[in-house]
């Protein structure tokens, strides 16, 4: 089983998404003093709550300016009038004319909470200053869908030198969890480096914080290799169309594949920082700075090929979506 | 849309109207624009609507929408109480399309929801509205399919009394509120499924962090951002759409435009507003004169004099003014996320303006607007409720959660619930607090007349708003409309409505068919509505008498809330 065989890479995978998917529950803060505690929206903590309907009875809200009181007792209702049985305005007395004119056959109203959405999100095209000539890398991604499961589709890859050097396509069914997290499972295909080969994929995605997109995935190849991918960006916001936008990626392997180039463990990071300007939310073109980096036997592998560990990279790209 | 009330004045007005309408002239395109002021009035017991496509310019760019008797707002509608009204409403447009009466009292078949009351009106179809008026005051109608609405399928409705009012006034005028966006509805949705925030540019930025630093330290700012990080949640979020797409329009008027009222100097002047939106809610005021409102929803009030109101979508209120030592005054009216604003003006004469205010300041959404408790952290962890008990009351906590229901456990589509909402009824708002002036709140409306039922309700049915800000899914309980079971309830029976906002954004409820009876903290009837707003954080409730068979929608009126499954069936059946 390759989950025995491999399984640092995994495990480490599995640590790094359980320590983002921990931090998806808002936490309660006993922050002492003025600053605001926020309590959680966790639905978990909400177990065990008292669903009986509790006394708000006390008046003088510390706030001053609402006081509250739910009287959710009947008994106790001190309206101005005493309760009466019937109606003060009579209610009719129904005819059959009133009933023939109620009850519509019908399937019902129809709303667009149904509707099938979609994205298509070319979160990254741009040319590339890499150390050997230039290079052109894209990201892409989208989905369709509802509200609750999604298709989840993307590319990404580069062209480096005039030749394809990564290329890779993703297709992952999506459901949700959580209000923040995706569980995601499906296919991915490379077709560089090397020979192609295809993968299952499966993990979580989803939003860590506002603003922080985040997915960490483990692949399982068809020859037995095992990966495991981390990403997450995070956009600052400079102006309301000024963006900066960090962003991160981290790759292991469970064995290494010295045809690929590709070594056992942590084999690659890659680290971006961007700045794009929305000129409409959907068209930003920006710049930005990248810096790749390969570890241990990948390393080993670069250097025997004559290249190098790492390479700074500036981009100037272009972000779209429709 | 000045009518004089006297009788005769109105009479004669009415024969205009119903002669405007047989002509035909309805086909000329947006009547407000061409004459300023001029009444568009259909009054009488009989009536042709033609819903169809018109060219309009509201922004420099040439558009076409959907009106009835082509223009926006549509004609206003004058009925009489207890008179028996008849309303042929033809359809030519290429889709279905309907009006519903909204805030009247109707059988069901008369109601206008495809799917609930009737069928629709097909293409080419048309559709005979017939039913006796049972009420009086300021209501409006709009289309209930799709989102026609947002493209100009509305309009002002106003039912004389049959016994005279218990105020006077020399003039009257209608003031429509309203927003119009030159992107298609639907694209609009479509944008708001992919990126919520698409119409939000007021969010705060690296600059806003750094003020907040300097003018609250490092560790109350870093808290503060911590929070909403962690909800995923932005505090700018007033609208989801935002006057980014939006010009707002009164009486059809975009701002710089202007739409203008005459007055003599002294004259009482009843000025009817309509918040016709599909998103906005507006804070309107009139710069330099009180405003004495005298209903609400239709429904007469105790009058109350305020400097300014918040308006929710869908709901009315008349306000009396009596201009007097100025000669114009401007009718201002800012959307609630201050990205824009309606305007028109009151003047002794044509082509007069008064100044225009700058919009206030932008207000930014706190934890305790959204209900969640604050100055401690109790109420969030079961250890602590435990060993709290009651004891904290005093600290400025209730001590007791808000419980929520079991459908709202565990599910993607609810982001947020809130721990300690509070009915804030005398809360002017989100934006409105300590600005100087008296805001109108729902503490200050007083029916003009005692519970109508005057029965306890017997049962309490109680409702949570919940949303999902990123996936811009929204319903009740955390169940879209599709996936839910009609509400029944029992013919003749007095019923309790309790609503719980679970969300951070603001939504007007509006229940067909039946009044909403607002109650207060302490369960005294308050005041008689059709649409009653839910800020977030807060906690509701009102009485409901199922005097209506049928089936009937209930549902937020923020369009696009309701588009995305903020709705509800409610059946009332034998």
């Amino acid at each position: 089983m390759i989950f025995s065989t491999y399984p640092k890479a995994l495990a480490l995978a599995a640590l790094v998404g359980a320590a983002l998917a921990s931090a998806a529950p808002a936490r309660a803060q006993a922050n002492d003093g003025a600053s605001a505690g926020m309590p959680a929206m966790d639905h978990s903590r909400m177990e065990g709550m008292d669903h009986g309907h509790t006394d708000h009875g006390q008046h003088g809200m510390g706030h001053g300016q609402h006081g509250q009181t739910h009287d959710m007792d009947h008994g106790r209702h001190n309206g101005t009038h005493a309760p009466s049985v019937e109606s003060r305005t009579p209610i009719p007395r129904l005819t059959d004319a009133d009933r023939k004119a109620a009850f519509l056959d019908s399937a019902g109203h129809a709303v667009h909470d149904k509707m099938i959405n979609s994205l298509f999100l070319v979160d990254r095209l741009e040319w590339q200053d890499a150390r050997n000539g230039s290079a052109l890398n894209w990201d892409f991604k989208g989905w369709i869908g509802g509200d609750i499961d999604r298709l989840w589709f993307s590319s990404e890859g580069e062209r480096l030198g005039g030749s394809l050097h990564e290329a890779e396509i993703q297709a992952l069914w999506g459901h949700s969890i959580s209000p923040w997290w995706d569980l995601v499972g499906g296919v991915r295909h490379d077709f560089k480096p090397g020979s192609s080969q295809t993968w299952a994929a499966f993990g979580v995605q989803g939003l860590a914080l506002y603003n922080f997109e985040a997915s960490a995935i483990a692949f399982v190849g068809e020859n037995g290799q095992t990966a495991a991918r981390l990403k997450g960006e995070y956009d600052i916001l400079i102006t309301n169309r000024l963006i900066l936008q960090p962003a991160a990626e981290v790759n292991f392997f469970g064995k290494n594949d010295e045809g690929r180039g590709i070594g056992r463990g942590l084999s690659s990071t890659e680290v971006g920082i961007r700045l794009r300007y929305e000129i409409r939310r959907e068209f930003a073109p920006y710049l930005g700075v990248t810096w790749n980096r390969v570890y241990g036997k990948t390393a080993d592998y670069a250097r025997d090929h004559g290249e190098s560990r790492g390479d700074t990279r500036f981009v100037v790209g272009v972000r779209m979506w429709f | 849309m000045q009518i004089k009330t006297s009788r005769r004045t109105f009479v004669t007005a009415l024969a205009a109207g119903g002669v405007l309408g047989g002509l035909g002239l309805w086909r000329a395109p947006v009547w407000a624009s061409t004459d300023p002021g001029a009444p568009h009035v259909l009054a009488g017991a009989e009536f042709d609507l033609v819903i169809g496509e018109t060219p309009v310019n509201f922004t420099g760019n040439a558009r076409t929408a959907m009106t009835v008797n082509g223009g926006i707002p549509g004609p206003l509608l004058r009925w009489k109480e207890g008179d028996t009204v008849t309303l042929r409403v033809r359809n030519k447009l290429r889709d279905a399309t309907s009006i519903h009466w909204h805030g009247i009292l109707l059988p069901a078949n008369m109601d206008g929801v495809p799917g609930l009351s009737f069928h629709g009106i097909a293409p080419d179809g048309m559709y005979v509205y017939t039913f006796k008026v049972r009420q009086s005051g300021t209501y409006w109608y709009h289309s209930h399919s799709g989102f026609q609405e947002q493209s100009g399928v509305y309009g002002p409705l106003i039912i004389d009394p049959e016994d005279p009012e218990p105020f006077t006034y020399d003039r009257d005028y209608v003031v429509m509120l309203s927003d119009w966006t030159d992107e298609d509805p639907m694209r609009i949705m479509r944008k708001l499924k992919k990126q919520s925030d698409y119409y939000n540019y007021n969010k705060r930025t690296v600059g806003d962090f750094i003020r907040d630093v300097s003018e609250k330290g490092w560790r109350a700012t870093i808290a503060d951002r911590k929070m909403w990080a962690e909800m995923r949640m932005n505090p700018t979020d007033l609208a989801d759409v935002s006057g980014h797409t939006y010009t707002y329009l009164l009486n059809g008027h975009a701002p710089d435009d202007g739409w203008t009222a005459l007055f003599r100097p002294g004259e009482r002047i009843r000025l009817r507003f309509i918040n016709g939106s599909a998103m906005t809610y507006f804070d309107v005021r009139i710069p330099g004169l009180k405003m004495t409102v005298v209903a609400a929803d239709g429904q007469n009030v105790a009058p109350v004099a305020v400097d300014e109101f918040r308006i929710a979508v869908a709901e009315t209120y008349d306000v009396i003014v009596e201009p007097s030592g100025q000669d114009a005054y401007t009718i201002f009216a800012q959307s609630m996320d201050r990205t824009g604003f309606a305007r028109g003006t009151l003047a002794v004469r044509e082509g007069l303006q008064a100044g225009v205010p700058a919009p206030d300041p932008r207000p930014v959404l706190s934890m305790e607007d959204m209900g969640m408790d604050h100055g401690s952290a109790h109420g969030v962890d079961h250890g602590h409720l435990a060993g709290m008990e009651h004891g904290q009351a005093a600290s400025g906590g209730t001590g007791d959660m808000q419980s929520h229901p079991a459908s709202e456990e565990n599910n993607p589509l609810v982001d947020m619930q809130t721990t300690t909402p509070v009915p804030k009824l005398d809360d002017p708002g989100i934006g409105l607090r300590n600005n100087g002036r008296r805001v109108l709140t729902y503490a200050d409306l007083r029916s003009a007349f005692e519970d109508p039922d005057g029965r306890e309700p017997g049962r309490t049915i109680e409702l949570h708003l919940t949303g999902h800000m990123e996936k811009f899914a929204w319903s009740f309980d955390g169940i879209k409309f599709s996936d839910a079971k009609p509400v029944v309830l029992k013919y003749g029976e007095r019923v309790r409505i309790v609503l719980v906002n679970d969300t951070m954004m603001t939504h007007p409820i509006h229940l067909h068919g039946m009044w909403s009876d607002l109650e207060d903290e302490h369960g005294n009837f308050l005041v008689r509505k059709h649409t009653v707003d839910m800020p977030p954080g807060s906690r509701r409730s009102y009485r409901v008498t199922a005097d209506a068979l049928g089936r009937w929608a209930y549902h937020c009126h923020l369009l696009y809330h309701m588009e995305a499954g903020m709705f509800r069936e409610i059946r009332v059946e034998e």
